[in-house]
């Protein structure tokens, strides 16, 4: 456990563009042993290119990259991680043990069919080719490729999508058992309440950076914006002027308020406006936290660049 | 490295056996030949296309130039009919299993450098062999051709050896096209590159320029060594065998550069 603080993943002012576009400007990330790490972020946030780089996919154009220590393209680093992508097709006639029969083979030392299949739930599906399988059954068939090999390291990239709540709550028990085992996991994720239920640390990516990073707690007290909706002919300013609401404008004749304490806006909108009608009361989705991280953050860098000017 | 494991100590052996290694090999070949076997449809057209040809114009139209002439095309319908599988069956799989993610999925997997290659490299010389029983059959029943066991067996060899360099260029072209592009690409080189290297009609009737710019095609040199193989090419061999290992290596290096370091 002395070694815990030594990272056995991370990358060090990564770059990579694609054309003109930065996918990676300077990212940073630090993945401990033992630990599961939940990477967030709206679509394009640099989310897959992260974790290609760390997979030895791609070739950063500046920066550093380590998996254990070593260059992620060589075979020793990644003889000690177990894979998930997001979408791979994989070889439709084949049979999930013959699958996973193959994919052991590429390991030192890996589990037996019969208990990475027992690990994911797929025990009873060993003899049926992969292509006559549900999504969901494909999902948690290449959740047994990836911890087949008993991997130290375990990339999840959105491992539960496509699947109903309860294979999903029995991806997370199995997630936590490895865990349990002292594997790590780098998770990325669109489901907040997947790095609520699983996460020791949760960073959080916009247009190639880590803008936050820190417990499930942190990220939750920022997301604690709710949106209020409602037809109203009130002026913005005079929602705006109100202290509870720390964001209003106009959209289709529709009034969009955010707000920390919607019970105390509404009542102030009810008695502004009899007229009132239509009234919405939401909580902000993740993806509504992460545009609101993301504009912070977009602020603060033009407002570095007004500084500089 | 020797810093790196006293920076990150591990329980586990980061060092595999050789014998493993070997089997990581020869399972990736099994589950190749598994898929395809239990999945015809990918490969049996691109076994059958060749040898309808050569049904049509190595044996149907040319009935009456002579025992000389069907063994001539049958040496060179055999070329043209093993640049087939090397080409589209590894060409094509290589460009639909990049665009699938496939690909994607097993260079993050620790498989052994070369293991998926020799997997499908081994999958068309299989096709190759069989395209080359299949000409044999319709030569020695249909065309009355007449060749002794020792030339239709250096025939077979000369096809299935000579996929290689076909595939080596079906697989470069396979790094550089995504998925459906890819076939359209290697019609644009298989059917020209046969036509030029003389695999339809013989050199000699093709116009000059052609004739002189043949050598620069690899299915130019297989075609010479197809035809000693059926004892009508007396000349040297050697230079025609290095040109092809050359070919093939060039190709194979360029496509598997490029396939560890972008995909």
């Amino acid at each position: 456990m002395s070694y815990a603080h030594i990272p056995i993943a991370c990358l060090d002012g990564a770059v990579k563009r694609y054309g003109g576009l930065a996918a990676l400007d300077g990212a940073d990330l630090q993945l401990h042993r033992g630990e599961l790490l939940a990477l967030l972020g709206p679509n394009g946030a640099g989310k897959t290119t992260a974790i290609s780089l760390l997979l030895g996919l791609v070739r950063a154009d500046a920066g550093s990259v380590q998996l254990f220590g070593q260059d992620p393209q060589r075979i020793e680093a990644r003889r000690r991680i177990g894979v998930m992508l997001q979408n791979a097709e994989l070889p439709p006639t084949l049979r999930v043990g013959e699958l996973l029969r193959l994919t052991a083979s590429y390991y030192p030392s890996p589990r037996t069919v019969r208990e990475s299949a027992d690990l994911a739930g797929v025990a009873d599906l060993l003899r049926r080719p992969y292509a006559k399988l549900s999504g969901g059954q494909q999902r948690r068939v290449q959740f047994a490729l990836a911890l087949c090999g008993r991997p130290e390291l375990l990339f999840l990239d959105e491992p539960t999508v496509g699947m109903d709540i309860e294979a999903r709550q029995k991806l997370w028990a199995a997630i936590r058992q490895l865990l349990a085992e002292g594997c790590s996991v780098l998770l990325t994720t669109h489901y907040l309440e997947e790095a609520e239920a699983l996460a020791d640390r949760v960073c959080v990516m916009s247009r190639g950076r880590m803008i936050h990073e820190g417990t499930v707690e942190e990220l939750r007290a920022r997301v604690a914006l709710k949106r209020v909706r409602c037809l109203s002919s009130l002026p913005i300013d005079t929602v705006y002027g109100w202290p509870e609401v720390s964001e209003a404008r106009r959209e289709d004749g529709r009034l969009h308020i955010g707000t920390a304490a919607a019970e105390a806006v509404v009542r102030r909108l009810l008695d502004a406006d009899p007229q009132l009608r239509e009234l919405e009361v939401q909580r902000a989705g993740l993806a509504e936290a992460f545009t609101e991280l993301t504009r912070d953050a977009d602020q603060a860098a033009a407002a570095n660049q007004r500084e500089a000017a | 490295m020797e810093t790196v494991t006293s920076v990150t100590p591990s329980v586990s052996a980061i060092d595999m056996p050789r014998s493993r290694v070997l089997g990581a090999y020869l399972e990736e070949a099994r589950s190749e030949c598994l898929r395809y076997m239990r999945a015809p449809g990918f490969m049996l057209p691109i076994m059958l296309f060749p040898a309808m040809f050569y049904l049509l114009f190595g044996v149907l139209m040319a009935k009456s130039n002579g025992a000389d002439a069907a063994r001539y095309l049958l040496a060179s319908y055999g070329v043209f009919g093993v640049m087939s599988p090397g080409l589209f069956g590894f060409g094509v799989s290589l460009a639909l299993e990049r665009d699938g993610g496939l690909l994607t999925f097993k260079r993050a997997l620790p498989m052994p450098p070369g293991a998926y290659l020799l997997g499908k490299m081994l999958m068309a010389m299989a096709a190759a062999g069989v395209v080359i029983l299949l000409l044999l059959a319709m030569a020695l029943s249909l065309g009355h051709v007449t060749l002794n066991p020792f030339q239709a067996g250096a025939l077979l060899l000369t096809g299935m050896l000579g996929v290689l360099p076909f595939c080596a260029l079906g697989m470069f072209v396979g790094t550089l096209i995504k998925g459906q592009g890819a076939p359209g690409m290697l019609q644009l080189i298989y059917l020209p590159m046969s036509f030029m290297s003389g695999l339809w009609f013989p050199l000699p009737m093709l116009p000059k320029f052609l004739q002189q710019i043949a050598p620069v095609w690899p299915s130019y040199h297989l075609d010479m060594l197809a035809l000693a193989s059926v004892g009508m090419n007396k000349g040297s061999l050697l230079g025609h065998v290095l040109v092809l290992v050359g070919f093939a290596s060039v190709f194979l290096l360029m496509a598997a550069r490029r396939l560890r370091r972008h995909g």
